[in-house]
């Protein structure tokens, strides 16, 4: 494998790369960058060191990060807050980009890739590094040739998940190397470091980020791509890549090898700094934690950790030497307040409530000590808008037929989670993705004869092609048979409507194979598929109730496309005729977002909002809607 | 310790409001506006819910150097209402002597497009900033799709004009 030069310096003594001469980033990256308008670069001069600033989300400067590093190909499967990492990184003509059906095809596109030398990056939610673990657990064994970063977007808060698992902990049961920026400019530095210490020390990189870097916007000073000298062909190393016993016997050894010599790494590497100030208190801190413990206590002592696995034991004890009080301050899980606590240090750190949920400035004044909280204004706090479907969802349809129909119904992962809110509360349990038909299985398979038939699992496209089928084989080889509903909206709606490979289109928006439903549910052992559209709810209702009513394994494929796919009308906006309106309110029971109820008790269709696709004339009993 | 967030080369701003108005957007327009004025520029929102019609909140924070993404309760300069609702349910993040700024009823009225909301908010909202015109109608240029950046320029006038190109944000503080 041949490096180039500017590619070969050492990793300790800071971030050369980006002090190099920022070449033409080329036509699709100015596009990207354009040139600030006030910011104009000396004209004539080629050895300008790069000036412009760029606004960035942490997402998009991850991006920049993988096409500066000079990465070849990138994976992933979207999941908020991670999603935007490919989209960005898909602008770029250089870099081959692909949504995979799930996490753990991604980590192994990448892993496969990374094998014949080129330099992948793999980007997910935390729940996401669940799927993809079988691999990734054993990637720390085989290690890499080209470079291989994986990106997990925490979310603390659970602003859009089902959990708030802390993902550094994967980085300690992997023993991989972790990386954890504060800001997007320290996202773009960090992946390009992440390839070199992944290629330098054959391992994978963690790159955690969480809710906060991945949605903040602040200033990245974008670099040139480097130009990476090396072939890519697969050359036979089975002890390396045939993880049989034996082989990975000697890998183990390898990996608790490596990770002695990556502590030594993390005493030296400069992303775990000390910023010496007031040594009465010393703060130990990384990832966003850090911005707000400089904001409330900008003139204590830090110790931030940059890379916070493996630990560096002795900065930390030279560091806790210097002070009068040693703080540790994460969120989530008390990650580093545990491994410090190990070195025999006094550490003081949050209470054990703080471990739910995000930080925040207010929260972190409240953990460090002789902080008096800020005088507020009150404000009432409480109640906030849920979300809810939008007007015209296609799932709407489905969820008032099976609430209509007091059936019991196993949920999933994406939009159709909000028909458990009422009005609707037709969804009975979400758990992770492809879940419902695995959950309504069991079920089935306890109950009596006569609830068995109210058992009915709804889940998304896009989620029983990441993790359903599974189920529905079970169903069907274990003869366990029920109804499964999928709902077609031929997108990943949730996440900012992504295609995958149901919608017969690519990331990078070329057209490609498309699934087919029907013939894939059938060679699953589904009995019947039958295609519904849901905003017919006549033939909706009678096609779930002739599944219900069957013995075998019953699919209906509910499509129609998510109203935000093209955002066109479905129809004109529909009228309530006040005179013939007899109040009953049954329309009201659909949770329509663009129907109220007036002063005078009659509803209301506000004619901005309303999508035209009929559902409220069809419940009406009086035909009062039109 | 008193706190004079002005004094500090800092200004917090938090936008609340409902999924569909807008809000990131605007205050995408608010920090590109203050990155071409020289500052340093945090940004804060949450993705996935917000086009589902849920709350929706943003921090624009800029100054000479900014650490945190996100404001702290009881410390923003200026607490833009889109929707009054909202604004209420977040007042604890105004600091003392802040600014509650809510668009005035029949500003949809001037508009060309009902759309442009955001925008004529963010001319109100200008006012009260130490950010020239040009930079503003720049970054507007910048992020809204070209067919309608005359409407969204327009609203941004008539917003200005409502404002009162006098007010003075440092002295109010």
């Amino acid at each position: 494998m041949q490096i180039n030069g500017s590619e070969n310096r050492p990793l300790v003594g800071g971030f050369k790369a980006d002090a190099r001469p920022c070449r033409e980033p080329g036509a699709l990256a100015a596009r990207l960058y354009p040139a600030p308008v006030n910011n104009q670069q000396p004209q004539g001069k080629l050895m300008v060191r790069s000036t412009e600033r760029k606004l960035l989300s942490g997402n998009e400067a991850v991006a920049r990060g993988a096409y500066e590093a000079g990465v070849q190909l990138a994976a992933a499967y979207p999941g908020t807050p991670s999603t935007e990492i490919l989209e960005s990184l898909a602008q770029y003509d250089e870099v081959d980009c692909q949504w995979c059906p799930n996490e753990k095809v991604a980590i192994e596109v990448a892993t496969g890739a990374s094998m014949c030398g080129a330099r992948t990056l793999v980007a997910m939610k935390h729940v996401g590094l669940n799927v993809a673990s079988d691999a990734f657990m054993t990637l720390s064994y085989t290690g890499v040739k080209g470079g291989l970063v994986v990106v997990s977007a925490d979310d603390p808060g659970m602003h859009s998940s089902q959990n708030e698992q802390d993902n550094r902990n994967y980085a300690k049961f992997a023993k991989v190397p972790l990386l954890e920026p504060s800001d997007s400019d320290e996202a773009r530095r960090f992946v390009r470091y992440a390839f070199r210490v992944s290629e330098k020390y054959d391992t994978p990189v963690l790159l955690r980020l969480t809710t906060r870097i991945s949605h903040s916007k602040s200033v990245v000073r974008p670099a040139a791509r480097v130009r990476l000298k090396r072939e890519i062909s697969f050359v036979k190393d089975p002890a390396k890549y045939v993880m049989v016993p034996a082989n990975a016997r000697l890998r183990h050894r390898l990996v608790e090898k490596r990770l002695v010599t990556l502590g030594a790494f993390s005493e030296k590497t400069p992303l775990n700094r000390i910023e010496p100030g007031d040594r009465r208190i010393g703060i130990i801190t990384s990832g966003v934690s850090y911005q707000y413990c400089k904001e409330v206590a900008p003139d204590a002592s830090y110790l931030k950790l940059g890379m916070p696995h493996p630990l560096p034991a002795k900065k930390i004890q030279q560091f806790s030497r210097s002070v009068k009080r040693l703080f540790v301050v994460e969120e989530l899980d008390p990650f580093l307040e545990e491994q410090i606590g190990a070195l025999g240090l006094k550490v003081e750190a949050k209470a054990p409530e703080f471990r739910c949920g995000e930080l925040n400035p207010e929260l972190v004044r409240e953990i460090l000590p002789g902080k008096k909280p800020l005088r507020k204004l009150p404000g009432a706090e409480s109640g906030g808008r849920p979300p809810v479907m939008c007007a015209g969802c296609p799932h709407r349809g489905v969820f008032y037929v099976l609430a209509k129909l007091k059936l019991n119904v196993t949920g999933d992962i994406g939009c159709y989670t909000l028909g458990a809110l009422p009005p609707l509360r037709s969804l009975d349990t979400c758990i992770c993705m492809g879940s419902a038909i695995g959950n309504a299985a069991g079920m089935r398979r306890v109950v009596a004869p006569e609830e068995r038939k109210r058992v009915v699992a709804v889940i998304g496209d896009s989620t029983f092609l990441h993790a359903g089928m599974p189920g529905l084989m079970d169903m069907a080889y274990n003869q366990t048979n029920g109804t499964v509903i999928i709902l077609d909206n031929a997108t990943t709606a949730m996440t900012g409507r992504q295609d995958h490979p149901g919608t017969g289109m690519t990331l990078k928006k070329t057209k490609t194979k498309k699934i087919d439903y029907r013939k894939l549910c059938l060679a699953l052992g589904a009995d019947t598929v039958e295609v519904v559209d849901p905003y017919d709810l006549e033939s909706t209702t009678a096609a779930i109730r002739r599944a219900t009513e069957s013995e075998g394994l019953s699919v209906i494929v509910s499509r129609r496309k998510c109203v935000l796919l093209d955002r066109k009308r479905h129809a004109p906006a529909l009228k309530v005729d006040a005179e013939k309106c007899t109040r009953c309110k049954l329309c009201l029971k659909l949770g329509c977002p663009a129907m109220r109820l007036t002063e005078e008790r009659i509803p209301e269709i506000d004619p901005l909002l309303c999508n035209g696709c009929g559902l409220c004339g069809q419940v009406c009993p009086v035909e009062a809607i039109y | 310790m008193k706190r004079n967030r002005a004094k500090e080369g800092k200004v917090d701003i938090f936008l609340a409001g409902i999924g569909g108005q807008g809000i990131l957007l605007a205050s995408e327009i608010i920090a590109q506006a203050a990155l071409s004025a020289g500052y340093d520029v945090k940004k804060s929102e949450v993705h996935g819910m917000s086009q589902r019609g849920g709350s929706v909140t943003s921090c624009v924070r800029f100054g000479n150097k900014v650490h945190s993404p996100l404001i702290e309760k009881g410390s923003a300069d200026i607490l833009v209402a889109f929707a009054s609702e909202e604004g209420r349910r977040h007042r604890g993040y105004l600091r003392k002597g802040g600014l509650f700024l809510q668009a005035p009823a029949n500003i949809g009225d001037s508009l060309e497009h009902p759309r442009t909301y955001n925008i004529a908010i963010i001319g109100i909202l200008s006012t009260y900033l130490d950010i020239p015109v040009r930079l503003w109608t720049d970054a507007i240029a910048a992020d809204v799709p070209p067919g309608s950046f005359e409407a969204n320029k327009h609203a941004f006038f008539v917003g200005r004009e409502r404002g009162g190109a006098n007010h003075d944000f440092r002295r109010k503080t």
